[in-house]
């Protein structure tokens, strides 16, 4: 009686383990640059002003939310962002993430310069139509930054603290519900430490 | 108005699912014949009702009505019309649609080809079966309900995912849910046959050809998404080891040792507790790759939408069905009866070790795709499982299998004798390794992969050869089910020597290239003569014209492409495959370079033996549905004079339900009667018609015959 009784307990093991496992979300990589220095740069800014740096939020909490046009998840995350601007109370900067993609260069023709430029007035109007949450933006063209942040899809958002070290990373689009829950208890939490 | 009606017809078919669920199994138990009887109608009419939901949906994307989500989700305008169809299942809801139509057809086959069986049988296994489709339709409309409204209605749809535009996509999803789905008619014979405690010949002949059909489809279902990935995603690999493709690769495995396993419960009332468990682990496996696929606890390169929700819908529904089929074994394989003896050497011990070994080979497979799920399940961090795992452990478990294949095939049930199998296999033997050893020598390289994997394949296509044209040369006519088997057989030889081919002798080349530029790979020079851009109805591609010189001469121009789907800004590859027999010359367009020549980097592969793959699967699903359309399936009424004498001895018994039933005389006695059982104790018993249906299990139908009693 007992041996067969072994494939029952078996799958009962098995589903105890799928359940926990449906619970997490394979997706969900803990990023190594948590609690690590953001990493610096200087970039162009959307605007045009002078070339911004994570140093000039040094004493702030910030978030680094990485977007482009060209992203489909950043159209439904976009609007949460502005609806929760104000309410989210730190700044945010944006990342433009390799705005000009291969498909809009094939002949590799555009100069870096207007490369920018496009990227630029593409970026403007985009924001202009969606709303603009951003304190300001930032153009990684050549997705260098990128890369340092461990970025592997648009959209991502970061929560540097005040001694500018990375606090959080979010993989894919705010929604409210992750705002309210996860996001802006640990900004508080931050800007009261 | 289509999706409203879609969605009544769907709610009407899940109550005609109820009733086919409740009332026959109900009339089997408390004997009321009506409430039996109603299993076949039920079936019918939810096929019917099924049927006109799909055809709603379809209707919906044939419409461009993209006031459906779904249909504004996964169709386009601009979609040609043969997408449009293979587009209702491109998505989670459709694809859910297509499972259960695939399962209303299953049970109205099974409704139909049964009007030889009890009705007692019959009425459990329909009804176990619309238990299942109760299950799956409640998933429908409750998480995943394709005919919801999406307003305003979107004046465009997003279009089908570019990488399902493709002929292989097309047929690729239903060959491989009529493989899951038909798992689960041997998974209802075995639960009919467990709750009547009858578990004997006469349950294992029924369920060998729907297990064999099963196994056929998904057998070609996995073949064609193989080819699908070859060709489509310009890797040039045809297996990657993804949690899918293992969805895929476990019930294959449990599903040809449950074929093996059948047939010693048939021919030898052998390893009946054994077998059940296989058809329940068949099946149970399929479900686990629906949930796998379905609720996005693993990562994979198929991704499909991951939604919690249907993940705890289909886990619980997974628990109902296997938690409560295995307490069932666990409560009813013990009065089992053992099968007929059988000694150290013989025909069974052969298909015990293939049960063995592919159950562990379904382990290994199991472990390796749920394994990451584990360690972090067990907060042990995140990890993903590779290739080289599953190469490192299915390789080794697969040499026993094709080594012992052949004695396995020659070896007399009951008892062999290793020195004539010896003597018999001696030069099939030797030819192999001869072979094996000197071929690759062909190739410019001797490696001991290639020795062994070559030599196992020769020795598995040689031997099965040697053992048909032995057959043929032999009087008596051949039934399917021994071209069958040996056809399989053929087709798994011809993937083993393809895949060692493939794997020993490949050339990848990865370079830029700008126009003019020449690639190597002896004997053949790729030259990159030219770059232009093409428009499809849907898409405009960037194409690159290749030359193929073989040895100097010009052969062919080859012109893979890099497409860009209007509708989505991910380029899709396109390779350009020239294929002959013996090999494929794969080349794929990847992007352009940065840099001032105009340079884009190209994939180009020499491919050995990759057409074998494909020509091996064929073969194999050839051998299945010969197998499966074997006769003697189908003599419920046509009766062999020993059969009726058989069935003589037990009409006492049977005599109310008129229906055969084999009656337990020692198996020794009966077959002595025919001078053909004689002459079986050669393999004629798998090719022959008569002489194996008779009575040679020695099991438990007198102690169980719940079936008489009715």
């Amino acid at each position: 009686m007992k041996k067969f009784l072994i494939p029952l307990v078996l799958f009962v093991v098995l589903v105890v383990f799928l359940a926990v496992g449906l619970r997490r979300d394979p997706h969900e990589i803990p990023s190594p640059l948590i609690n690590r220095a953001a990493p610096d740069f200087s970039l162009q800014t959307l605007s045009g002003n002078t070339p911004f740096s994570p140093q000039d939020y040094k004493g702030r909490v910030w978030m680094l939310n990485v977007w482009a046009t060209w992203c489909v998840s950043c159209r439904e995350e976009h609007p949460v962002l502005v609806a929760f601007a104000k309410q989210i109370g730190v700044p945010i900067v944006g990342l433009s993430y390799k705005e000009i993609q291969p498909q809009d260069d094939p002949e590799k023709k555009l100069t870096p310069d207007a490369q920018l430029s496009l990227a630029r007035s593409r970026g403007s109007v985009w924001l202009e139509r969606h709303g603009n949450p951003y304190t300001l933006s930032v153009m990684d063209l050549d997705g260098r930054v990128g890369i340092d942040y461990g970025v592997y899809g648009v959209p991502e958002t970061y929560i540097i603290d005040k001694n500018g070290v990375i606090r959080y990373k979010q993989i894919g689009p705010v929604t409210p519900q992750i705002l309210t829950e996860t996001l802006l208890p640990i900004i508080r939490g931050l800007e009261n430490s | 108005m289509i999706a409203e009606l879609g969605q009544y017809i769907l709610i009407l078919a899940l109550l005609v699912a109820l009733v086919q669920c409740v009332l026959p199994l109900v009339g089997s138990l408390t004997k009321q014949h009506a409430w039996q009887y109603l299993a076949r109608p039920t079936a019918w009419l939810q096929f019917a009702l099924v049927a006109g939901a799909y055809g709603c949906l379809l209707t919906g994307f044939l419409r461009d009505d993209f006031s459906i989500a779904y249909v504004a989700e996964h169709s386009n305008h601009l979609l040609p019309t043969p997408y449009k169809v293979a587009a209702v299942w491109g998505g989670h809801e459709g694809s859910l649609m297509l499972w259960i139509l695939m399962l209303s057809v299953w049970t109205s086959l099974v409704a139909y080809f049964s009007k030889s069986l009890p009705i007692g049988i019959i009425s459990r296994v329909l009804s176990v079966l619309g238990f299942i489709s109760v299950g799956f339709i409640l998933f429908i409309l409750f998480t995943s309900n394709p005919f919801l409204r999406e307003l305003p209605i979107p004046a465009e749809g997003r279009d089908l995912n570019p990488l399902l535009q493709d002929p292989g996509l097309v047929i690729h999803p239903p060959m491989l849910y009529m493989g899951y789905v038909g798992m689960s008619v041997a998974f209802a014979f075995a639960i009919a046959a467990l709750i009547t405690g009858r578990l004997d010949s006469a349950w294992s002949r029924w369920s060998r050809p729907w297990t064999v059909i099963a196994w056929s489809f998904l057998t070609l279902g996995i073949g064609l998404g193989s080819w699908w990935a070859y060709y489509e995603l310009g890797w040039g690999g045809w297996w990657f080891w993804d949690p899918v493709e293992n969805a895929s690769l476990m019930p294959w495995l449990v599903s040809t040792a449950l074929i093996h396993s059948l047939m010693v419960t048939e021919k030898r009332g052998g390893f009946k507790a054994w077998t059940v468990l296989l058809a329940i682990a068949a099946f149970s496996l399929s479900l686990l790759g629906t949930f796998l696929v379905r609720s996005g606890v693993l990562t994979s390169v198929h991704a499909f939408a991951a939604d919690p929700t249907r993940g705890i819908f289909v886990l619980c529904f997974l628990a109902i069905v296997v938690g409560s089929s295995l307490t069932l074994f666990a409560w009813r394989a013990p009065k089992v009866t053992l099968g007929g003896t059988m000694g150290l050497l013989s025909r069974e011990t052969f298909m015990l070790i293939n049960s063995v070994l592919l159950s562990v080979a379904t382990a290994a497979v199991l472990l390796g795709t749920l394994y990451p799920l584990v360690i972090d399940a067990l907060n042990l961090g995140k990890l993903s499982v590779g290739p080289p795992y599953f190469n490192l452990v299915f390789a080794p478990l697969m040499v026993p299998i094709l080594f012992l294949l052949i004695p396995g095939t020659v070896a007399k049930w009951r008892n062999a004798n290793l020195q004539d199998m010896f003597m018999h296999l001696r030069w099939t033997a030797l030819v192999s390794v001869v072979l094996g050893a000197s071929l690759p020598f062909l190739m410019g390289e001797w490696s001991f992969g290639v020795f062994l994997g070559w030599t196992l394949g020769l020795w598995v296509g040689l031997g099965t050869l040697q053992h048909m044209v032995e057959r043929v040369l032999k009087p008596g006519r051949i039934g399917g089910s021994f071209w069958g088997q040996h056809f399989a057989h053929l087709g798994l030889a011809i993937v083993v020597l393809g895949v060692t081919g493939v794997k020993s002798f490949e050339v990848e080349r990865d370079v830029k290239m700008a126009i003019g530029d020449e690639v190597t790979i002896q004997p053949y020079v790729f030259r990159l003569n030219a770059m232009g851009e093409v428009k499809g109805p849907n898409y405009t591609a960037s194409q690159a014209q290749i030359e193929v010189f073989n040895s100097g001469e010009s052969t062919e121009i080859l012109k893979p492409e890099k497409r860009h789907y209007l509708s989505s800004a991910m380029p899709m590859t396109e390779a350009a495959i020239s294929s002959n027999l013996w090999r494929d010359l794969y080349v794929s367009l990847g992007d352009p370079l940065p840099g001032d020549a105009h340079q884009w980097s190209m994939r180009i592969y020499y491919k050995p033996f990759v057409p074998w793959l494909w020509v091996g699967v064929l073969v194999m699903v050839l051998g299945g549905l010969l197998a499966s359309l074997d006769r003697r399936y189908r003599r419920a009424s046509a009766q062999s004079p020993l059969q009726t004498a058989g069935q003589a001895l037990s009409m006492g018994a049977d005599g109310e339900e008129g229906v055969m039933h084999e009656r337990e005389i020692g198996g020794d006695s009966l077959e002595s009667l025919s001078p053909e059982a004689v002459n079986s104790q050669e393999q004629s018993l798998e090719a022959d018609t008569t002489a194996h249906e008779l009575p040679q299990s020695p099991s438990l139908h007198t102690d169980s015959g719940v079936q008489s009693a009715t």
